[in-house]
Formats: structure tokens, C-alpha cells, sequence
């Protein structure tokens, strides 16, 4: 028991589309996969997404979006992050995105983008690839 | 220890940091509690336990707004249950403490329970120490709500509540005798629905007798979706808080919390360096 370690990763639904069927699904799967998840839930302001985080000290934040504000939101969500010293953590997105935006999330430190067809093995996988 | 220095400074981040490293019981861990300890002592913990659904959450979510309008800081742990098999966790109590992220006073940690009985983490009493520590004047503690005997709480907390609903069947008779036994308040949630003040009812009938050295038991009705009863609930809480105090068993209480936690941590030191001997050795798998 002693000096054991867990990932422990936020997910997250930011904007205002009320759809968390897939945040659940990779929830589970992670969790399954043995992390312990904090899922809070539909509706989060960047602001509230960076503040759980930084409370829970999580390793890493998967991001769920449908709404298509991504452009909007996640660069906030990103200086949030920075601002209160926590670059170090591992944000991945799954959603859906134009294609023509990806190498712009990527500039923005977003490590991994998961688009619909991507299996929950392939998003576990890559997570663990991103924590080691 | 910068940790501590942290922590005792205000930084958040230090805290969250500070905890992780107190739930993974990391090999400084047990140094980081005994400095913090002495900082310790300022809090009231309440510790709230009732089976699934009953609105736990919704409960804790309410009682730290109204908390917070009294000008308490607060600190809130919310326990869930560990997979036994994966070991992976779902926590999701935070979903019905939305807003409260928005608020500085207010810190919220999720715990996954990692194998431990009895409704809290093995490290719980352990981050409740780190947020006493950091100033928190209210610590609010969620128990896993498996339905089973969640009585490690009354170890750890000073004020126990012990929710229930109508309507479930889930009457007095049904609820485990354990559970009952530990509570100072009832809390008669979904007091909308029909039948809230049958169980109410019972309750009283259960408790009116008893009248532990000098507490009765009080049962609160609330509708926590839409904060009534809130009020009254804390008003219960501080009553409670006041008995404690004037008859002097908040110290008591204190003085057997430290004792159980410093034997906790001392068990668990000695259980590592009992492995690591043994891996040295090479007469113990590791
Ligand atoms: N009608 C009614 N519903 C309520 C009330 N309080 C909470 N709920 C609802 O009950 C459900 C469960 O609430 P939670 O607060 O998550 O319950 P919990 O005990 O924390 O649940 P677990 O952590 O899963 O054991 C939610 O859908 C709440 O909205 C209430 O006073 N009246
Ligand atoms: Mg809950």
C-alpha cells in the first residue's frame, strides 16, 4: 500500500452543449483501465475546469466538446492552467473537430486530440503513453 | 518542510499537492503530518453519511453555501467507491457542488476509497488534518454511501449526520442499527416527497428516549434541491458544536482522533520498512 501512486484525471464538458454520453463512456473506461476519474459534470466554464484541477491534482484533464467552441474555450482553459503553474499536466480533447484545426490545438499544448470513431483503448493507451 | 510552508502560507496548489502526497502515503508523508498537526485543532468536521442517492452531495453542496454566508471558510471531502478489482474509481460528487468552484473559500477534494471499509479512504483523517491545518474552519466529509456500516466516520469526524428519504422502504427498522447509532443529527432528505413525515416520525419515536449524556438527537427535514431545511440543519450543526465544547468533549474527541491517526501512521511507516527489509532480503515478493 505504502507510496503508491494513481492517475487521477479530470473530465470535463466545457460549453454549453448538454451531451456527456462519450465523457461517460471514457470515464468509465478509465476507470476501468484502473485511474480514478473525477467527472464533474456538463456545462463547465474554463474557470471552474481550471479550478478543479488544480484542487484535485490531477495528472491529467481529458476535455469533451461537441459545441464546436473549442477555438474559444480551450485557449482559455490553457492560460488558466498556466497561470496557476500547472503546465505540467497532460489535456487531451475528444469531440468534434474541423480538420483545418487541429495543428492549432496542438500549438495550444492540447497533447492528444481524439475525433468520433477513435476506440476507448486508443485513448487509454495514449494517455498512459503521455503520463510515463 | 516547504510542503508545510505552503500549506500554512495559503497556497493552493501546495494543499492539493500536500494531499496527493498524503493519499499515496509517500514516504514523507508521515513528517508532513506531524508538523501540520500542531497547526490543527480550528476545525469543526462533519461527516455525512446515508445510503446512495439520498443526496449527500446535494446536501454538502447546500450546507457549505450556508456555511459560507456565516462567514466560514470550508473544505469539503468527498468519498467514492474504489473498483476492488481494477482499482480505478469513478468520482462524481462534485457534480452537484458546481458553483461552488467559482468561491476561493471553499476547496474541494474527491478520494477514491482504495480498498478501505467503512465508508471513508484509509488517509481520510489524514487530508482532514492537511485542510484543519490550512485554515479551513468547517471540513465537510462525504462517505462513500454504499449502505453498508459507514461507522469509521464516527472515528474521524466530531458531528455526524445520517441522511435518509422517504419512500424507499429504507425505513428505521431496515437502516442498519450501526448507523443509526452514530448519528447526532437526522436529516430527513427529499422532504418533498410523500411520506417524509412518517420517517420523521419514526425517527423521533426512535431517538426520544435517548438522551446521551445530554444531546438529543435532533431529526431535521430538508429539501436540499431547493435549500429548505438548510438553515435549520446548520443552526443543528452549531448546536451540536456548542454541546461539544461546553461539556468539553471537543477536546476529548481531538485528543482520540490524534491518538487513532498517529497510530495509523506509525503502522503504516513500520509496514514499509517490514517490506522493504523483506524485498532487501530477498524473502518477500515485492
Ligand atoms: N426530490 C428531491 N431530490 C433531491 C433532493 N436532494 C437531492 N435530490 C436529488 O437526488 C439525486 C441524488 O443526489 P446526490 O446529492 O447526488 O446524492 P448522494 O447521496 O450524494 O449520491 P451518491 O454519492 O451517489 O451516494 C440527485 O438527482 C438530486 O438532484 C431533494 O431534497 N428532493
Ligand atoms: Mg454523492
Amino acid at each position: 500500500m505504502t507510496g503508491e501512486r494513481r492517475i487521477r484525471i479530470l473530465i470535463a464538458k466545457p460549453g454549453l452543449d448538454g451531451h456527456d454520453r462519450g465523457a461517460k463512456v471514457v470515464a468509465r473506461a478509465l476507470r476501468d483501465a484502473g485511474m480514478e476519474v473525477i467527472y464533474t459534470g456538463i456545462r463547465q466554464t474554463p474557470e471552474m475546469i481550471v479550478e478543479a484541477a488544480l484542487q484535485e491534482d490531477v495528472n491529467a484533464i481529458g476535455l469533451s466538446i461537441l459545441s464546436g467552441a473549442h477555438m474559444d474555450l480551450f485557449p482559455k482553459i490553457m492560460a488558466g492552467l498556466k497561470e496557476k503553474g500547472m503546465d505540467d499536466v497532460v489535456v487531451f480533447a475528444g469531440g468534434i473537430f474541423p480538420a483545418d484545426d487541429l495543428s492549432a490545438l496542438k500549438e495550444m499544448g492540447i497533447q492528444a486530440v481524439f475525433r468520433p470513431g477513435t476506440t476507448t483503448q486508443e485513448i487509454i493507451d495514449s494517455i498512459k503513453a503521455n503520463l510515463s | 518542510m516547504k510542503a508545510v510552508d505552503g500549506v500554512r502560507a495559503g497556497d493552493i496548489r501546495a494543499l492539493a499537492r500536500l494531499i496527493t502526497m498524503v493519499e499515496n502515503q509517500a514516504p514523507e508523508a508521515g513528517e508532513a503530518l506531524r508538523l501540520l498537526h500542531s497547526y490543527t485543532g480550528k476545525a469543526h468536521t462533519i461527516g455525512i453519511t446515508g445510503a446512495p442517492g439520498v443526496g449527500k452531495s446535494t446536501l454538502v453542496d447546500q450546507l457549505a453555501r450556508e456555511f459560507r454566508h456565516r462567514s466560514k471558510t470550508v473544505g469539503i471531502i468527498a468519498v467514492d467507491p474504489s473498483s476492488p478489482f481494477t482499482k480505478g474509481a469513478i468520482l462524481g460528487d462534485r457534480v452537484r457542488m458546481q458553483d461552488l468552484c467559482q468561491d476561493r473559500g471553499v476547496f474541494i477534494r474527491s478520494m477514491a476509497s482504495r480498498g478501505a471499509w467503512g465508508g471513508l479512504a484509509e488517509t481520510t483523517a489524514d487530508v482532514i488534518t492537511a485542510l484543519d491545518a490550512f485554515g479551513k474552519d468547517i471540513i465537510l466529509v462525504e462517505t462513500v454511501g454504499a449502505g453498508q456500516d459507514e461507522v469509521e466516520v464516527a472515528k474521524t469526524a466530531q458531528t455526524i449526520l445520517v441522511a435518509t428519504i422517504p419512500g424507499t422502504g429504507d425505513d428505521i427498522q431496515a437502516m442498519k442499527a450501526g448507523i443509526l447509532e452514530i448519528a447526532h443529527i437526522y436529516v430527513v432528505n427529499k422532504a418533498d416527497k410523500e411520506g417524509a413525515d412518517l420517517v420523521a416520525a419514526e425517527l423521533e419515536h426512535y431517538v426520544s428516549p435517548i438522551v446521551e449524556d445530554g444531546w438529543q438527537v435532533p431529526v431535521v427535514k430538508t429539501v436540499a434541491i431547493e435549500n429548505r431545511g438548510i438553515a435549520a440543519l446548520a443552526e443543528s450543526i452549531e448546536n451540536h458544536r456548542l454541546y461539544l465544547e461546553t461539556t468539553g468533549k471537543m477536546a476529548g474527541t481531538m485528543e482520540e482522533k490524534a491518538r487513532h491517526q498517529v497510530l495509523a501512521i506509525a503502522q503504516r511507516e513500520l509496514m514499509g520498512k517490514l517490506l522493504k527489509i523483506g524485498a532487501n532480503n530477498g524473502q518477500m515478493d515485492s
